[in-house]
């Protein structure tokens, strides 16, 4: 037997947060990521910790601001149309240039939608949501596991790139079980207070001042320069893709997250059948990894973007691709979820039996 | 190689739990496991249901739109999968609470009378595990002794006592479906 666990994704992703040195939650319930809020009520006091249940999103991304002001790990967790809520407050905190982790159990939309698995939040993770010129980094895991390893990830972004990470999930995810194993546990105690938290000014000879509002617009160009300089940092060295069976491929499937697993078996059954079809699976959605996409420009016949959504993934891999090759696509909304022999028939429909 | 079996009752039957069960008892051998609960907008007294896959591959979909395999408790349920389960597919049914048979001629059907086989064990509570035993003298996941290993992680404190009896309700399900 190994150190794994059986646990529930939503509970896994709390575990994993606060392995990674989270210490501070606040939140507001909703379907499907209830767990993570509970579990985080009663393991954040065990370790230190603390909890709070705000009366609405926009109160617990506010808090989230503030504790991310005092230099903590600190994050909060929803559901699309309360991650909808919550779009000026992450605005306030990118234009703060303080941390925070945000993960979103993306559902069926838009409005109030249902609670089924979906991917139709991508433009408001990836492209903005909130007001002004920020990014964030946006990360997908494809299984809980993977969940759980990128949050130790996604705190150390966070903290070293002074940025909102969004982690987005799904209620697949966030409520199922699998396997599960903690392998990096942050030592809280280890963790400086940076130079620029908002917490007394201890001898310093000047106070820090964390504002997003800046009145002169040739401080704000500054400031805004500043912003950019670092968001163009990271999409230089952040970017991340798995490349699965690429090595011979003539197709692939460009896929993420819940879809990009199901897809791995649309893979592996274009292979027995002798079609070389392979996947690339964006790990970071944002910086989108669009170099190690155009490395296969020359390569390939063409892709198949396949996602829970319409067109928005698609988006991304048309920037990257142009007209490069030809460019197809497939995507279920709503919650549906293909199953792999859907995704091969969608595929076989736009790009023949692929020999 | 991929089991996958949908588990589908009352809510308060122990459907989740012998779900949970295969599931850990799959994890506990190396394999695969996947845990899918019925999440939708659920309703006390209403049916509850949870899809498990055991692979030796990593695994694509948790979720199940053609099974392999059912384990139904009620008649909701088994109007619900009856149809939806794959060809040649496996149904074990509780036929004290079912009073329906299937209409399907392809798949392969077990009528087992787990609650009265649970009432002789001493308690309906055990229902649960007899059908589960049924399910597993049919086909093989896991091994059975990975499914003890898996109670003694579940039942534990006062509920370690109750090891032995749903031991014992397993082994009637699986004498049942070897003796048919």
């Amino acid at each position: 037997m190994s150190d794994k666990v059986l646990m529930k994704g939503a509970e896994a992703l709390a575990e994993g947060a606060i392995q990674a040195g989270c210490r501070y939650y606040f939140g507001y319930p909703i379907t499907p990521q209830n767990e993570t809020p509970e579990y985080m009520s009663r393991r954040l006091p065990e370790v230190g910790g603390r909890f709070v249940q705000a009366e609405s999103e926009v109160a617990s991304i506010n808090m989230v601001y503030g504790a991310a002001c005092a230099g903590v790990r600190v994050m909060t967790s929803s559901s699309s149309p309360g991650i909808s809520l919550m779009q000026e407050g992450i605005s306030y905190i990118s234009g703060s240039n303080v941390p925070c982790v945000i993960m979103n159990a993306m559902r069926g939309g838009p409005g109030l939608g249902n609670i089924a698995p979906a991917q139709a939040d991508y433009f408001q993770a990836v492209k903005g949501g909130g007001n002004g010129d920020y990014r964030r980094i946006v990360l997908a895991p494809s299984s809980i596991q993977e969940g759980v390893d990128l949050l130790v990830d996604a705190f150390e972004l966070a903290d070293k790139y002074r940025m909102v990470v969004m982690i987005i999930v799904d209620g697949l995810i966030a409520q199922m079980m699998e396997p599960v194993e903690f392998k990096t546990r942050i030592d809280v105690s280890t963790l400086k207070t940076p130079e620029w938290a908002t917490v007394g000014r201890h001898g310093r000879d000047h106070a820090n001042v964390i504002t997003s509002l800046t009145l002169d617009a040739a401080g704000l160009e500054q400031w805004n320069l500043k912003l950019q300089a670092k968001y163009a940092q990271v999409e230089r060295t952040e970017s991340r893709i798995e490349e699965y069976q690429m090595d011979d491929a003539d197709y692939a499937i460009i896929a993420y997250g819940t879809m990009a697993r199901i897809a791995k078996t649309t893979v592996r059954i274009a292979r027995a059948k002798g079609v070389k079809l392979g996947l690339l699976r964006p790990i970071t959605v944002w910086p989108f990894p669009a170099k190690q996409i155009q490395a296969y420009v020359g390569k390939l016949k063409g892709t198949l973007t396949v996602e829970l959504a319409y067109r928005q993934l698609f988006e991304d891999v048309r920037l990257a691709l142009c007209d490069k090759m030809p460019l197809g696509w497939y995507g279920r909304g709503g919650g549906v979820v293909p199953g792999p022999q859907e995704i091969l028939g969608a595929f076989e429909e736009q790009f023949g039996k692929g020999r | 190689m991929e089991y996958n079996v949908v588990i589908a009752g009352f809510g308060g039957q122990g459907v989740m739990l012998i779900g949970e069960l295969l599931a850990h008892a799959g994890m506990d051998e190396g394999k695969e496991v996947t845990w899918l609960p019925s999440y939708g907008p659920e309703q006390r007294g209403g049916t509850a249901n949870c899809a498990v896959v055991v692979a030796d591959e990593p695994i694509a979909s948790p979720i199940l739109t053609e099974p392999q395999a059912a384990i139904v408790f009620n008649r909701q349920s088994f109007d619900k999968f009856e149809p939806v389960l794959a060809k040649g597919g496996l149904l074990v049914l509780d036929s004290t609470l079912i009073d329906r048979k299937s209409s399907r001629v392809d798949l392969d059907l077990v009528y087992i009378p787990a609650t009265d086989i649970a009432m002789e064990l001493g308690n309906s509570k055990f229902t649960n595990m007899v059908l589960l035993g049924a399910y597993l003298g049919k086909v093989n996941p896991i091994s059975m002794a990975s499914l003890h290993g898996a109670l003694s992680v579940f039942l534990t404190g006062k509920k370690a006592a109750l090891i032995e009896v749903n031991k014992r309700a397993l082994q009637a399900g699986v004498d049942f479906v070897n003796k048919e």
